[in-house]
């Protein structure tokens, strides 16, 4: 237990101050403002692979790590899309996953936010649209953020969630006065 | 020993090492592959693709000793069924029945249920044969697909998936359970089948790497080596010794990455956080020096025909040095913390067990079959340069459980650390890349390179003009997902997602 312990007071706190939401990453305006008067900056986030290589879930396993530490913003990842404020979608949507994403769009309470992350979710990336493939997430469901990047990097998806909690017009300001 | 009979019958294989290539008949088709099984064998990888005059041919690969086959089965009458090897090679049946779903032909073995397909596509269509796709439903309705029942007083199931509680793949799980024993699970897989292997086709042959780098994202270098190693086989290209190493490096990489990934998952997953926080810190240092050092955190771009991307800088070699001497050593400190850990030690022991015995039987590999005495790594009984120079030392252990799994990943991250070590001071000068031309039309290359998680495969058929006719890449998971099955067997449900990450497999690898 004492090696433990040692660890843990040796290594200390690493967490990283988190960036700025970008803007640039957002491609819808709807709800902003009543998602936020609900939310607050409290935020939970259902992941839902789609149809991704396994790249982007490396990274958003990144993002909780004690260095990027999402949950010490106040957002963190749940178990149900019944809990969910926010989805975050990997891959082109495979053909076999397409019912799966709806329903769990469907299952998602209102108000939601809907990021799509990755080469892939932002265009169908380098499977494209095929027999198997239906392309990127807004072919199956709305989408607030697209985040692109193969694999997005850590830094880049708490840009992508960020921008889509913050508030258009006060995105810059509302970063700077977190500390 | 009777398949050495087999080996003198046949040509070289392009491509990977100690390969060979055999064409036989339906009749010897069988026999094959049963006195490669006798002479313990293991089966790699099985397709279908067609020869000049369309007509199809029934490929598979099999490793035995230092040496590797690919068979090959011209099928005169594409309506009669092939025969099939489930019996000889259990993980065949998967293979046979994606073969059908993608091929159009059916084995002679029994089990007919589609695997790869469910309702995206109608069974008359066939992905990689038929020219026009069919346009796809808008709503397809969800397929009823034949799950085994098991009955009995106070059996239930439990239904778990596509989308899981977690940060992972989709799949369904259908458990039988009585009270918290499991006493069946059948998986269901193929929700992330996007089309890559209709999608290589649509590729020029220079460009089929950037596809095989993302067939499973964790195994990027391994995929894409394999697929430029296909390559270059058939395109006659020798690439420079520095090019050899630097894919030496990146694949190493790979694997420590991926280990402390799973080291730090698996002590969460046994309750231990402090396990997560501490891995994923290692990782993310490792992370931001391959960044520093070759321009990008995973390696999704750094493998190209002809050698790597990125050339190492000085800089950057001494900067992933440093790091991986810090990681290797708090990685030993962190080893001592999960073995002294008697909640940690109470849930890897013993839990998910899969004996060397039926490990053979299954066809265990890699990783996971190391854990269970199924000694085989390419890096060492099949290698290409510059393995043949490194010697690494082979891992292995014998309980077959959770623990044996966790104990082969921290060997075999000290055993890759000291390997990059090794590579960073004996990099070779010259060249990190060579030009490479496309290949004759029907010249057929296979690529074999061991992955972090097991023996990753690639066969590559050249079409005309610097086109792919065909390109079949194979995960090891497809031999180990069946055998997750026999390892859930007696243990409890909520042991379930342990012994699933002691495994780690992919799905988008496995799914295509």
């Amino acid at each position: 237990m004492w090696k433990t312990l040692r660890q843990i007071e040796r290594i200390g706190i690493i967490s990283e101050p988190p960036p700025a939401g970008d803007e640039s990453l957002r491609v819808a305006h709807a709800l902003q403002s009543r998602i936020l008067d609900v939310l607050g900056r409290a935020l939970c986030i259902r992941h839902i692979d789609a149809g991704s290589c396994n790249g982007c879930e490396l990274e958003i396993h990144a993002v909780n790590n004690p260095i990027y530490n999402l949950e010490g913003l106040g957002i963190r990842f749940v178990a149900s899309p019944r809990h969910a404020d926010l989805l975050l979608v990997t891959g082109p949507v495979s053909r076999h996953m397409e019912t799966a994403v709806r329903r769990t769009y469907a299952a998602t309470p209102e108000p939601k936010l809907v990021v799509a992350l990755g080469d892939c979710g932002c265009t169908g990336g380098i499977f494209g649209e095929s027999y198997a493939s239906c392309g990127r997430v807004s072919n199956v469901i709305p989408v607030d953020v697209a985040v692109p990047g193969c694999p997005p990097s850590p830094t880049r998806i708490l840009q992508g969630i960020l921008a889509a909690i913050s508030r258009p017009a006060t995105a810059a300001a509302g970063a700077a006065a977190h500390p | 020993m009777a398949h050495r009979a087999w080996l003198n019958l046949v040509d070289t294989q392009p491509g990977a090492p100690g390969l060979r290539t055999l064409t036989v008949s339906d009749e010897e088709w069988r026999e094959v592959a049963q006195e490669l099984a006798a002479a313990g064998g293991r089966l790699v990888a099985l397709w279908a693709s067609e020869d000049s005059r369309s007509l199809p041919i029934v490929r598979a690969v099999f490793l035995a000793e230092k040496s590797g086959l690919v068979l090959n089965l011209s099928v005169s009458d594409p309506q009669a069924p092939y025969p099939g090897l489930e019996d000889i090679f259990p993980a065949a049946a998967r293979m046979q029945r994606a073969l059908a779903d993608l091929s159009g032909l059916r084995s002679t073995d029994s089990d007919t249920r589609p695997w790869l397909r469910h309702a995206a596509w109608p069974q008359s269509y066939r992905p990689l044969i038929d020219p026009k796709p069919q346009l796809p439903v808008d709503d397809p309705a969800l397929d009823a697909y034949e799950f085994v029942r098991v009955e009995g007083e106070g059996v239930h199931e439990i239904a778990v998936g596509p989308v899981h509680a977690g940060i992972i793949e989709p799949g369904h799980f259908r458990f039988s359970v009585v009270g918290e024993k499991v006493l069946r699970l059948e998986e269901r897989l193929a929700y992330v089948h996007k089309g890559i292997e209709r999608r290589f086709t649509e590729l020029p042959i220079l460009e089929g790497h950037r596809l095989a780098a993302r067939v499973s994202g964790d195994s990027a270098v391994a995929f894409s080596w394999a697929y430029c190693q296909a390559l270059e086989g058939v395109a006659g290209t020798q690439i420079p010794a520095r090019a050899a190493w630097l894919r030496a490096l990146c694949l190493e990489l790979e694997r420590v990455a991926n280990h402390l990934g799973d080291l730090g998952a698996l002590g969460n997953d046994a309750g231990f956080a402090f396990g997560l926080a501490q891995f994923s810190r290692l990782k993310e240092h490792l992370l931001r020096a391959i960044h520093a050092a070759l321009g990008e955190r995973y390696l999704m771009n750094a493998i190209v025909p002809g050698g790597t991307r990125f050339d190492l800088e000085s800089s950057g070699a001494r900067q992933l040095a440093n790091c991986v001497d810090e990681l290797a050593r708090e990685a030993l400190n962190l080893r001592a913390i999960y073995d002294e850990h008697e909640g940690v030690r109470d849930r890897f022991h013993g839990a998910g067990v899969v004996t060397p015995k039926l490990a053979a039987r299954l066809g265990l590999t890699g990783l996971a079959g190391r854990a269970s005495d199924q000694a085989f790594d390419l890096r060492i009984d099949l290698p290409c340069e510059p393995y043949t120079e490194l010697a690494p030392a082979k891992i292995a252990r014998t309980e077959g459980d959770v623990a044996a799994r966790v104990a082969v990943r921290f060997d075999e991250l000290q055993e890759s650390c000291r390997l990059i070590r090794r590579i960073l001071d004996a990099l070779p000068a010259g060249p990190h890349l060579a030009a490479v031309h496309a290949p004759a039309d029907r010249a057929i290359g296979a690529g074999l390179i061991e992955g972090w998680r097991g023996p990753v495969f690639v066969a590559l058929e050249a079409g005309t003009a610097g086109t792919i006719r065909r390109c079949h890449p194979h995960d090891p998971s497809w031999q180990n997902w069946p055998v997750l099955e026999h390892a859930i067997i007696d243990n409890i449900v909520p042991d379930f997602p342990l012994i699933n990450k002691s495994f780690n497999l992919s799905y988008s690898g496995h799914d295509l």
